[in-house]
């Protein structure tokens, strides 16, 4: 059984402070941020139930957070595992290593880039440049820059994500790990 | 040592918090605008200064704020552009991440000189922690009444709120950015009307990079005049230069405008020179988006004159042998870089981030893409480098919004300055596998 769609009182009161932000009749201007907690709360991804649930707070047409959804690189909208390791590959980190960062991955999780572990636990993803060209290469996991990576940085950012066995979203409170 | 005015107090502990950032003398510009100045007096001073912005297209900033329709009764905004996406830029967030507040103050002195009640910082989803780290800071500023209403005992009232993307390369571009504020897809607006006279919520809207803003807090501080002193001609103050790739020391280094480039890359100050004592092959000077230039048309123009870290210097010779300081991304490529993989990886994240309104963006990058990714995997053709340049110079120039030109000048450049290299790949596909394509992560650790 999938867990009900729906906030707590507590996020249901921080959904309704960020809607306070912004004009009267503007309050779609929210979408985004409350997007970010609805896949934080809601297994780490954007089920068609997860959308129409945030459109019936917000008061539009499910479409339009179906569009917003599909058009932003952050949103997934499909399962992935709990920790998404987003490694960065575009020129700054590409000339530093990035593209073995992504194989060491691969070879250590057994599994291949968009592709999720067995367990549930690690989905690795290629993205384009997360603005650390300085600190290459790089990944991100949630709300963590895990920077200038080598295979050991990476082998023990892992043994310590298994071992923690938790979630990682965007909205963690956590400042920068730079395990 | 070169003039500092952003991070001149970078190493002072507790900087990130607005007890240190005041003892340091933080917002001493909101003071003398609200207490000493009309909003008119901050645009002047500012127009002044020679300021322009800092996120890429360098246009003045007080200029642009004279722009700002004024209309009785009109709700008008300030937005910060914290979208910082460009390859090889990251000094927005670098100020915002350890001196957050120099953000705030500037926002808050922004916002008075033009009559905005309420502003929106607009920061890439990618940086969530940057976001607690203002919000922390916003809130501090609230509690010592330089946010809310009546500051600092004075009649104007401001709120000032953060707002995060969610990876959106084209959110950058300021009418993409609104968009995105108002909770839609990252689609660029047809100009005119630009956001001066239509922009949040169709009311008049400013729309300025982190560093722009934060620059306005030195400008008010020590005069228009003043700030027009340092720096180089119409390259006045100082800049944020993220530096990145084959180089000893990467990162933020903020200098005096007209600075030689070959300092910048060589000395202990800036850059440290090239990784292993390697000969550099090329630079992209200002992010991605503007043409590759080899070493020698870096280092000197080609009237054989020193190439300085200026608006006007970098793209002096124009795109035939110049480039452009667009967001001060900086990335050295050493003698090992394929400039046709690199390329590709560029040509891939444009085609990714292309927000598909306009055709020859949509499917050019796509092509672009597709053809390097053939030529980089040995089984590119002959006709490829002359289709590549037909492709880019179709997109140039007819799209709604810069993106399409940012997709197309970094392959014009690459094949007008490295032509052979391309031409090697399509003509020797046997010895692309002996080609080295980049560092390895052990050989950087040992290095």
């Amino acid at each position: 059984m999938s867990k009900e769609i729906k906030f707590n009182e507590e996020t249901l009161a921080l959904v309704h402070k960020m809607m306070a932000r912004y004009p009267e009749g503007k309050h779609k201007s929210a979408l985004l941020p409350i997007l970010h907690i609805a896949q934080a709360e809601f297994d780490g991804w954007l089920s068609p139930a997860t959308m129409d649930y945030v459109a019936s707070i917000l008061k539009i047409q499910s479409i339009e957070v179906y569009e917003v959804a599909s058009f932003y690189s952050m949103y997934n909208l499909k399962p992935v595992g709990k920790c998404l390791l987003e490694v960065c590959r575009t020129s700054s980190c590409w000339v530093r290593g990035a593209e073995d960062v992504v194989k060491h991955l691969e070879k250590r999780l057994g599994i291949k880039e968009g592709e999720t572990t067995a367990d549930g636990m690690f989905t690795i993803k290629t993205v384009e440049c997360l603005g650390s060209c300085g600190s290459a290469p790089l990944l991100q996991c949630g709300a963590s820059y895990h920077e200038n990576l080598t295979f050991e940085k990476v082998d023990a950012l892992i043994e310590t994500y298994r071992a923690e066995g938790k979630r990682k979203s965007y909205t963690d409170l956590d400042y920068k790990n730079t395990l | 040592m070169g003039k500092k005015l952003l991070l001149e107090h970078i190493n002072v502990p507790g900087i990130e918090t607005l007890e240190v950032y005041r003892q340091k003398g933080g917002y001493a510009s909101v003071e003398k605008a609200l207490k000493t100045m009309t909003p008119n007096d901050v645009v002047e001073e500012v127009k002044k200064s020679g300021l322009r912005g800092r996120g890429g297209a360098g246009f003045p900033t007080g200029m642009k704020w004279s722009f700002l329709f004024k209309p009785e009764g009109v709700e008008r905004y300030l937005v910060c552009n914290a979208d910082e996406s460009e390859p090889g830029t990251f000094k927005d967030r670098f100020l915002m991440e350890h001196i957050p507040h120099s953000l705030i103050e500037g926002m808050i002195t922004s916002s008075f000189a033009l009559g905005a009640k309420t502003s929106y910082i607009y920061i890439r989803g990618e940086y969530f922690y940057v976001a607690r780290i203002l919000e922390k800071a916003i809130d501090e500023a609230y509690a010592a009444g330089l946010l809310g209403k009546n500051i600092l005992g004075t009649d104007f009232s401001h709120d000032c709120y953060v707002q995060v993307g969610a990876g959106a390369y084209i959110c950058g571009e300021e009418t993409a950015l609104l968009e995105s504020l108002e909770g839609k897809r990252g689609n660029p607006r047809i100009k005119p009307p630009f956001p001066a006279i239509a922009g949040l919520y169709g009311c008049p809207t400013v729309v300025n990079n982190v560093e722009t803003i934060a620059t306005v807090c030195p400008i008010i501080n020590m005069g228009g005049e003043e700030y027009a002193k340092i720096g180089i001609g119409r390259s006045t103050g100082t800049k944020l230069i993220s530096a990145s790739g084959h180089i000893n020391k990467p990162g933020t280094y903020e200098i005096e405008l007209g600075l030689p480039v070959e300092e910048f890359i060589y000395s202990e100050e800036y850059c440290g020179g090239i990784i292993n004592g390697n000969k550099l092959k090329a630079v992209v000077a200002g992010g991605s988006s503007v043409p590759v230039l080899p070493a020698h048309l870096i280092l000197k123009t080609e009237k054989g004159e020193p190439r300085l870290m200026s608006y006007e210097s970098l793209s002096e010779g124009g795109f035939v042998s110049g480039s452009m300081l667009g967001s001060g991304g900086f990335i050295v490529y050493d003698e090992t870089t394929s400039i046709v993989k690199n390329l590709y990886t560029f040509a891939r994240f444009y085609h990714h981030e292309s927000c598909g309104q306009c055709s020859p963006c949509r499917e050019g990058t796509g092509w672009m893409e597709k053809i390097l990714h053939r030529i980089v995997e040995g089984h590119g053709k002959p006709s490829d480098i002359d289709l590549l340049w037909d492709i880019q110079r179709k997109i140039e120039g007819n799209t709604i919004c810069p993106l399409g030109d940012a997709a197309a000048w970094p392959v014009a450049s690459a094949i007008r300055h490295f032509r052979a290299e391309f031409e090697e790949y399509i003509n020797h596909p046997e010895k692309i596998k002996d080609i080295k394509h980049y560092y390895s992560v052990h050989q950087l650790a040992g290095a």
